[in-house]
């Protein structure tokens, strides 16, 4: 089986603390899905293959909805557009390009197999 | 120091340049003005009276408003004419009683319509074309008559025929002379404007002399009878003299300042008359013996009057140029200079295209190496080029007969702008100079629309566009600045240069341009432009796999987004015309659902407030009652717009809501670079407000007549005039080939009214591409509008045919709940989003 994860400390975790939310074909390539965790909203994207998660909450335009926006790059970054007002969050960091004051938190998120797993708190 | 008071006698359009000018001088302060005019309105736009009829409002033509005087002051007094003078003491008496003292007089009188003294011409529909309210008069005289004259062929009076003609009457135009517009071009140009008038349908009577104009014998035919000199008479209902102005002098007559033999108030170089501190502009004024029948000299003789009473003596009015452009029924017509080759010794060249209609001349020295006139009918285009090469004395090139020789090749500029002086005056309607728009080009402007809004230039008659786009891209090079129209960091080229390689590579997938034409991933800028490209040409089903990660939310989920997050459904309800069952769904469906309804300025029903699971529910209803997307999410074509037409209405004069609904049903799902809107109109009236779409259609007597380019929204535009009288094929042919133009060329999110302004040529090229087949791709273009249509399909039908496509129409991947931070609250009876206060006070109840 492999895994696949966007953190680099992954063994810091315990494995029984990754939750399976949807398989990897349950997200269209290059697009979004909105996972629950616990009482939290996370946008995952997969680009190739790939998987990047990030608060669902658009903190500018103020509602659950950064899972239906388009990703691309920046220069080297991976970026989604906020379906809202199109400002643009860093994947990897949250960070905004347009707005430095706000970041939207990130989650740890993996392929294992088929499943795209977040890790829980 | 009390304030010096200027009254001003006069509130057309040079009386108001004169107050404005006045107001922006830097010793404003010291003066107090005031207006009086008979008139009931202040200034308005008389040169482009005739939109009018093409829908315009007089507040539309207004060019300044009461509370624009009152905020500086400006004391305005209308409806109330000046009736005499006391130069002496100082003092205006109006016809109400009222007495003004002024220390500056400026009239501003203008003309009024000379009626050749005729037997007759008294009647109750014998009208002038001057004022709005002779427009009104002429209007509802059109609405009880069938045929209407024009006497008068001149460019006035070719305008107020155009104006009966649109208003649907048989239209015919008298002249005294042996030709039309003899004063500005000649006797060849002549021929060929009239052939092309008579082939739009009006009558043109030449060398005809009204004796008297009579009841006609046969009241059952027509209400007058005109006689003419020849014995030959001419039948109307109706008749509009337009037969030239004369100075409106009256006043200065009686207060015995001198005027001209011929009329007119004699002024110097500073504007002033033989009365102390009296001055006269515009139409009333006569300098060196002659009368400027034109706005633009009105214009220099305010600033000449402001300058003078502001203490500046070096500005003087030393004539104007009296060329023209202009676009009389359609056909252009341009007359430059000296075009009668008056002056000894000049020469001329002329050039007759009697398959493509269209005439050219141009008079140079005996020396042949400057122009000094030139003459063009049916193609004007080189109008601003040749004005400056005349304005500015320029030297010809060797062979002058070149400027006139169609170019088979498509050959540059024939001056060079380059060496055209700074103080050239390019745009002559707001007196814009090329060093003005060079300047606005150093500051930062960049493109047409951008230097449009900076310097006005080429916002009046556009007559300069081609050129003053020249000036700023030889402006722009020499700043080094590249003009860059990539799409975007992705993508080294323009939108259209992709829609090229998509068209040409027959490309299918984002994936294959980005991978040979690109760099990156893509993003939200490339990807929405590309995907549309892609649905414009192949017309796929755009939530397939390949295509579901470009697409803007509203594209991905078919309903639009609102502010917190879900979403507004609008079906399509084709020219608006819906059944009182669909209505009873729709309202079932809101009602079900909660939506908030609101009906759309496209005549539709927007229902807002579902949920990302509620829509594919929601559109399984409403496609069982019959009801199909509308599109309303996509940079697509929206709706058809209609009035209801002859079907119902006692004025409409063609099917209108037939005809938006087949155009409807014909553009639905047609993918382009920003929304398209049409709109029908069943009669001149325009209830359909199509001149504000980028096609507009309103019908005729004889067909429909198409607008395009029109635009509401931040910067409303009205639509050209595109071609007239065309019957259902051809208006849909030319409506093809236009939108599938649009889409090849336009850019990204560029709507048609900016993307004209900015395509070369302007609009005359565009008829060309499209009427005339200049490019010789109409055939492709119609073929590519053809497939389009061909492939339709509904969007949520077919999605809703998909169990895997449905489960992305949820919120959670992993949990059937919905967004538990949606709070509502209601308003006048229906739900809307709570605000921020209102969320806490609803989750305190909680």
């Amino acid at each position: 089986m492999t895994t696949k994860t966007n953190l680099t400390q992954q063994e810091d975790s315990n494995e029984q603390n990754w939750l399976s939310v949807c398989r990897l074909e349950d997200i269209a390539p290059e697009t979004g899905i909105c996972a629950l965790l616990g009482e939290e909203q996370v946008a995952i994207f997969r680009q190739a293959d790939n998987v990047y998660a990030v608060s669902n909450y658009d903190p500018i335009g103020e509602a659950y909805v950064i899972s239906r926006g388009i990703i691309g790059s920046i220069k080297d970054c991976l970026v989604v557009a906020s379906p809202l007002y199109k400002q643009h969050f860093d994947l990897k960091t949250g960070a905004c390009f347009e707005a430095p004051e706000f970041t939207l938190k990130v989650y740890a998120v993996r392929t294992c197999g088929d499943d795209v797993q977040l890790l829980q708190p | 120091m009390s304030k010096q008071r200027i009254v001003v006698v006069g509130n057309g359009m040079v009386g108001h340049k004169f107050i404005e000018t006045l107001l922006a001088a830097p010793n404003a302060e010291d003066f107090e003005i005031t207006t009086m005019s008979e008139e009931s309105r202040l200034a308005y736009d008389r040169v482009h009276l005739s939109s009018v009829f093409g829908g315009a409002s007089a507040k539309d033509l207004a060019l300044t408003d009461r509370e624009f005087y009152r905020e500086h002051g400006v004391t305005y007094r209308l409806s109330d004419k000046v009736v005499r003078i006391d130069t002496q003491g100082k003092t205006l008496h109006t016809e109400s009683g009222h007495q003004k003292s002024y220390d500056k007089l400026i009239l501003a009188t203008g003309s009024y319509p000379f009626i050749p003294p005729i037997p007759g011409a008294d009647q109750a529909h014998c009208l002038v074309y001057r004022t709005i309210d002779d427009l009104g008069m002429i209007k509802a005289s059109s609405e009880q008559s069938k045929i209407g004259v024009v006497v008068g062929g001149g460019l006035l009076g070719l305008e107020a025929a155009n104006a009966l003609k649109n208003l649907g009457l048989e239209t015919h135009v008298v002249e005294f002379a042996p030709q039309l517009m003899a004063v500005q071009i000649d006797e060849m140009g002549g021929a060929l404007l009239r052939r092309k008038i008579e082939e739009l349908g009006l009558g043109v009577h030449t060398s005809k002399n009204t004796q008297k104009i009579v009841l006609n014998p046969d009241a059952a035919k027509t209400r007058y009878r005109m006689l003419f000199s020849d014995d030959s008479f001419l039948d109307t209902d109706m008749i509009v003299f337009s037969a030239g102005i004369r100075p409106q002098d009256e006043l200065a007559r009686q207060a015995e300042i001198n005027v001209g033999e011929r009329g007119g108030i004699e002024i110097d170089n500073f504007c002033r008359t033989s009365a102390d501190d009296v001055y006269a502009i515009g139409e009333c004024a006569l300098w060196g013996k002659r009368v400027f029948g034109l706005v633009a000299p009105g214009y220099s003789m305010a600033k000449v009057a402001v300058s003078h009473i502001s203490g500046d003596k070096s500005e003087r009015f030393v004539g104007a140029d009296m060329s023209t452009k202009l676009k009389l029924l359609g056909v252009d017509v341009a007359s430059i200079g000296d075009a009668h080759a008056q002056a000894e010794g000049a020469l001329s060249y002329n050039y007759h295209d009697g398959v493509g209609q269209t005439y050219k001349r141009i008079v140079v020295s005996s020396d042949g190496k400057k122009l000094l006139g030139a003459i063009m009918v049916g193609d004007a285009q080189d109008y601003g080029t040749f004005l400056q090469m005349y304005l500015n004395a320029m030297d010809l090139p060797a062979q002058a007969e070149a400027l006139i020789l169609p170019s088979l090749e498509g050959a540059g500029s024939v001056i060079g702008l380059e060496s055209l002086p700074d103080t050239a005056q390019i745009c002559s309607c707001n007196d814009v100079s090329k060093g003005a728009i060079s300047a606005a080009v150093q500051q930062g402007c960049s493109d047409m629309t951008a230097l449009k809004a900076s310097t006005n230039a080429a916002t009046g008659c556009g007559g300069c566009t081609d050129l003053v786009k020249q000036i700023m891209n030889i402006e722009l090079a020499a700043l080094g600045v590249e003009v860059n129209n990539h799409l975007c960091e992705h993508f080294d080229y323009s939108r259209q240069e992709l829609a090229d390689i998509v068209r040409i590579k027959k490309l299918d997938t984002f994936e294959q341009l980005l991978t040979t034409w690109g760099r990156g991933l893509g993003c939200d800028v490339c990807k929405p432009a590309v995907a549309s490209i892609l649905a414009s040409y192949n017309n796929d089903y755009i939530l397939k796999d390949e295509h579901v990660g470009l697409l803007d939310t509203n594209d991905k989920y078919l309903a639009n987004m609102q502010k917190d997050g879900t979403y507004s459904v609008v079906p399509r309800v084709p020219g608006g015309e819906i059944t009182p069952d669909k209505l009873i769904v729709l309202g079932e469906v809101a009602k079900y659902y909660g939506l908030y309804t609101k009906i759309t300025g496209g005549q539709r029903v927007d229902l807002f407030g579902a949920q990302l699971h509620e829509l594919p529910e929601i559109w399984q209803r409403l496609i069982d009652a019959g009801f199909e997307t509308g599109h309303a999410y996509g940079k697509s074509m929206r709706t058809v717009k209609s009035c209801v037409g002859d079907s119902w209405c006692r004025y409409g004069v063609q099917d209108s809501v037939s005809m938006a609904i087949t155009l409807e049903d014909r553009y639905k799902g047609l993918r382009s670079p920003h929304k398209i809107k049409l709109a029908v109109s069943g009669c001149t009236r325009e209830c359909a407000e199509a001149q504000s779409k980028d096609a507009g259609i309103i019908a005729t007597e004889k067909g429909w007549n198409l607008y395009v380019c029109g635009n509401g929204g931040m910067r409303p535009r009205h639509g050209d005039l595109f071609a007239t009288d065309l019957d259902d094929e051809t208006l849909i042919k030319y409506i093809d080939r236009f939108f599938m133009f649009y889409i090849r060329t336009a850019e990204r999110l560029q709507r048609t009214s900016v993307w004209l302004e900015n395509l070369e040529g302007g609009l005359a090229y565009l008829k060309q591409v499209v009427i005339e087949d200049k490019l010789g791709i109409a055939q492709e273009l119609e073929s590519e509008m053809t497939k389009v249509v061909g492939t339709y399909q509904c969007e949520w039908k077919t999605t809703l045919e998909d169990p895997k496509k449905l489960k992305r129409f949820q919120h959670f991947v992993n949990s059937n709940n919905t967004d538990p931070s949606l709070l509502y609250t209601r308003e006048r009876g229906q739900q809307r989003p709570a605000n921020a206060l209102e969320k806490i006070e609803l989750l305190a109840v909680d």
